[in-house]
C-alpha cells in the first residue's frame, strides 16, 4: 500500500496546501515553546525538540534526533484558532434619528490548515464542536479548518491521554493523520480531503518493519506515568464539603490559567467598547475563567467570591457536571491544566483525594 | 468631530491635577495622538498643566488626580480639589497606592534618608508617610497602573459621558496574558513572575515580550499574595528579593504591603536599622 511518504518529501505536503489557498500552520518554537505558527517550509519545525513537563514547569530540550513531532503538546492546543480569545461579535451605530443599527461582525476566515495536531485535542475539539453547535463565529473558522495530525510518540509526564482515551494516537476527526518513524511518516487519511491530499503527494509503498515499529512506538507512548483515576462523576458533584476544596485552595492562585490552556474550556464574558465620540459601539466577547470575580457575578452579587468556591467548579463541572452535558468528561488528558499551572497543581491529586476520603456532611 | 450626543454648551468640565509623581501618567491623555481632538470634542479641558492649562480652583464634573500626597500643602491642595469636583478619578499607582515613594513608610526613617540625601534638609518639607489620595479624600474611580493606559482614560471618560459606572476591571494579567497568546514566563523560564496577583490593564505587556510581570497595576482581585510568595520560596528567590516583588510601585495596597511586608521584615531582622520607629 502506498502510504508512506519520506521526511525529505514533507516539504511537499506544505506545497500542496500552499497551492489549494491554505494558511498553513505548523509547530515551531517561539518563547521557549512549541506553537503553531504560519509555517513557510518544514525546516522552521522543531527538528530534533523533545520536552520536560512536569507540574507548573516546561521545558524544551534539544536532541540530535531528525524527528520534527517527538513532542507532546505546546500551552494551546487547536482553540484559539476556532474559538478567538477575543473577537466583536457586532456593532452598533446611532443613526441620525437616534435610533441604533446593528450589524454582525464576522471577520473573514481563511482556509487554514494545521499540521502537527494531538489527538487529545481533536477530542478537545470535538467537545468544542457540540458546545458551539450554532455559533457562527465559531463555525465559520472551524468549517475552514484542515486537521493533519500526528500521532503523538513522545507523551510529556503530565499527559495521561491513554486513561482518558482520547490519545496518544488520532482516533478520528482527523482529515489525515501521521506516525512518524526516524526517517518517514505513514498516513492515513480520515476524510475525502485528507485522501485527495495522499494522492497527491509522492507516496512509497511502506514495509512490514515500519509498521511493526509504528505499532511498538504506540504501545510505548501508551504506558504513562499518569492516569484519570476512577470516579463516579455523579458522586463528585455531591462532594462539596470535601476537605479536599480547602487543601487545593490554599495553593491555588486563582489564576484562570488551567481553564484558559485547557483544550475544552469555553467560558467567555461580553463587553461594550465604544468609540469615544458615542457614534457606535463594538460588543465583544473574550475568554473568561470560572476563576475570575465576573464569572459568578450575578446583580449585586458574587456567589463565588473565594477561591475554594471556584476551584470546586472548575473540577466539578469539567468532571462531574460535563458528563451530564455533553455525554463524556470534559477532560481528554492533555495535562496542560498540570504543565501550566504556575503553582503546579495536579487535578487529578485532588480527584484521588476527593474519591479517598468520605465525603464531610457538616455545615 | 461632530457628536450627536454632545451639546457644546453643555460639555462636561474635567481637570488634570499633579502631585508627587513623574508626570508619565498624564501622558496617557497627551499621548491620546487624534483622540486628544476627540476628547476635547466631548469635554472641555480647564486646568491641565502638563499640556498648558491653569485653573486648578475651577469647579469641574471629572478631575483626573495623579501623584501621591507627600507633602503638608499637598493634604490641603487634595481637599480643594475635591471640593471643586463632581467625580474624583486617580490615575496611577502613585495616586492610587502611594508609588515608588511610598516605600519610604516601610523603614520608618525619613528624618534619617532625608538628612542623608539632601545637601540642605531644612528646605525639605515632606510627609513621614506617603499616602495615596484615597487616605485622605473620597476617591470615585481608581485608575491602576505605573503608567496608566490612554485605553483607561478613554474608557472611563466615555463611561461618564454615557453616565454609568466605569467597568473595574480587576481580573489577573494572567487571563490576559493567554488571551494575548504570549508564553508563560512563570512556567518556561521559572521567572517571578507577579501575573497571578495582578491587576489586568496593561495587555499583559512584560510576559508578551518575554519578562516576568512586576505587579505595576496593583493587586487583582482575591490576590493569593501569600501562596504566590510561596512560590517564589520554591523558585528560589531569597526573603529579600521576594519582598521585593510585592514592596515596588504599589507597596501600600493591602494586599502587597501585607505579604511583602513578612518577607521584608524577615530580610532585615538582623539589621538594627531596619524597623526603627522615629
Amino acid at each position: 500500500m502506498h502510504d508512506y511518504l519520506p521526511r525529505a518529501a514533507l516539504p511537499q505536503l506544505i506545497q500542496h496546501l500552499h497551492r489549494h489557498g491554505y494558511t498553513v500552520l505548523g509547530p515551531q518554537v517561539v518563547d521557549n515553546a512549541i506553537l503553531y505558527r504560519p509555517l513557510a517550509d518544514t525546516d522552521v519545525l522543531p527538528t530534533g525538540i523533545e520536552q520536560v513537563q512536569r507540574p507548573g514547569e516546561y521545558r524544551l530540550i534539544q536532541t540530535d534526533s531528525p524527528r520534527q513531532f517527538s513532542w507532546a503538546n505546546g500551552p494551546q492546543a487547536l482553540k484559539p484558532l476556532t474559538f478567538a480569545p477575543r473577537e466583536t461579535l457586532w456593532r452598533s451605530t446611532l443613526q441620525t434619528d437616534g435610533s441604533l443599527r446593528f450589524e454582525e461582525v464576522l471577520a473573514d476566515a481563511r482556509p487554514t490548515a494545521v499540521i502537527g495536531v494531538r489527538g487529545c485535542d481533536l477530542a478537545a475539539l470535538a467537545l468544542q464542536d457540540q458546545h458551539f453547535a450554532a455559533d457562527p463565529y465559531y463555525r465559520q473558522r472551524r468549517d475552514d479548518l484542515l486537521l493533519i495530525a500526528v500521532d503523538c510518540s513522545h507523551p510529556a509526564d503530565t499527559c495521561f491521554c491513554a486513561s482518558t482515551g482520547d490519545g496518544p494516537a488520532a482516533e478520528a476527526d482527523y482529515d489525515l493523520a501521521l506516525t512518524e518513524l526516524d526517517d518517514g511518516f505513514l498516513l492515513r487519511a480520515g476524510s475525502d480531503r485528507g485522501r485527495a491530499i495522499m494522492t497527491a503527494l509522492p507516496l512509497q509503498p511502506s514495509r512490514e518493519d515500519q509498521h511493526r515499529l509504528a505499532d511498538s512506538q504506540h504501545r510505548h507512548a501508551c504506558r504513562q506515568l499518569r492516569q484519570l483515576p476512577a470516579f463516579d462523576p455523579a458522586q463528585l458533584i455531591q462532594q462539596g464539603q470535601h476537605p479536599a476544596w480547602d487543601t487545593v485552595a490554599d495553593a491555588c492562585l486563582s489564576c484562570g490559567n488551567c481553564t484558559s490552556v485547557c483544550p475544552s474550556c469555553f467560558c467567555f464574558s461580553e463587553s461594550e467598547v465604544p468609540e469615544l465620540d458615542g457614534s457606535s459601539s463594538d460588543h465583544q466577547r473574550q475568554w473568561d475563567s470560572c476563576f475570575s470575580e465576573g464569572h459568578s457575578y450575578i446583580h449585586g452579587h458574587h456567589f463565588r467570591p473565594d477561591t475554594k468556591g471556584r476551584y470546586r467548579q472548575w473540577l466539578t463541572h469539567k468532571f462531574g457536571s460535563w458528563v451530564e452535558q455533553y455525554g463524556r468528561s470534559g477532560c481528554t488528558g492533555c495535562g496542560r491544566c498540570i504543565s501550566w499551572c504556575p503553582v503546579g497543581i495536579d487535578p487529578l491529586q485532588v480527584l484521588l483525594q476527593l474519591g479517598r476520603e468520605p465525603a464531610r456532611t457538616e455545615k | 468631530m461632530n457628536s450627536p450626543m454632545t451639546d457644546p454648551a453643555d460639555k462636561p468640565r474635567i481637570a488634570v491635577h499633579k502631585f508627587s509623581s513623574c508626570d508619565g501618567c498624564q501622558l496617557a491623555f497627551l499621548n491620546l495622538g487624534e483622540a486628544l481632538l476627540q476628547l476635547n470634542a466631548q469635554v472641555e479641558i480647564l486646568h491641565f498643566l502638563e499640556a498648558g492649562m491653569s485653573d486648578a480652583d475651577a469647579p469641574v464634573d471629572i478631575a483626573f488626580v495623579e501623584g501621591s500626597l507627600s507633602t503638608p500643602d499637598e493634604l490641603e491642595r487634595i481637599r480643594q480639589v475635591r471640593a471643586h469636583s463632581r467625580y474624583l478619578v486617580t490615575i496611577g499607582a502613585c495616586a492610587t497606592s502611594g508609588g515608588l515613594q511610598a516605600l519610604r513608610n516601610l523603614d520608618g526613617s525619613h528624618d534619617e534618608w532625608r538628612d542623608a540625601i539632601y545637601a540642605r534638609p531644612e528646605f525639605i518639607h515632606t510627609l513621614k508617610e506617603v499616602q495615596p489620595i484615597a487616605a485622605e479624600v473620597k476617591v470615585d474611580l481608581e485608575l491602576w497602573g505605573c503608567p496608566i493606559s490612554s485605553a483607561q482614560v478613554l474608557a472611563a471618560v466615555r463611561a461618564l459621558l454615557f453616565g454609568v459606572v466605569p467597568v473595574d476591571d480587576r481580573d489577573r494579567v494572567c487571563l490576559e496574558c493567554k488571551r494575548q497568546q504570549a508564553v508563560c514566563v512563570m512556567v518556561t523560564q521559572g521567572a517571578p513572575c507577579m501575573g497571578p496577583v495582578t491587576r489586568t490593564g496593561c495587555g499583559a505587556l512584560c510576559p508578551r515580550f518575554g519578562r516576568d510581570c512586576y505587579g505595576c497595576y496593583g493587586p487583582s482581585e482575591t490576590a493569593q499574595a501569600d501562596t504566590l510568595a510561596r512560590r517564589f520560596a520554591g523558585l528560589g528567590l531569597l526573603p529579600d528579593a521576594i519582598a521585593r516583588r510585592f514592596l515596588l510601585i504599589n507597596s501600600q495596597a493591602p494586599a502587597f504591603l501585607h505579604t511583602g511586608q513578612v518577607f521584608y521584615r524577615s530580610s532585615t531582622q538582623d539589621q538594627p536599622a531596619g524597623d526603627q520607629d522615629d
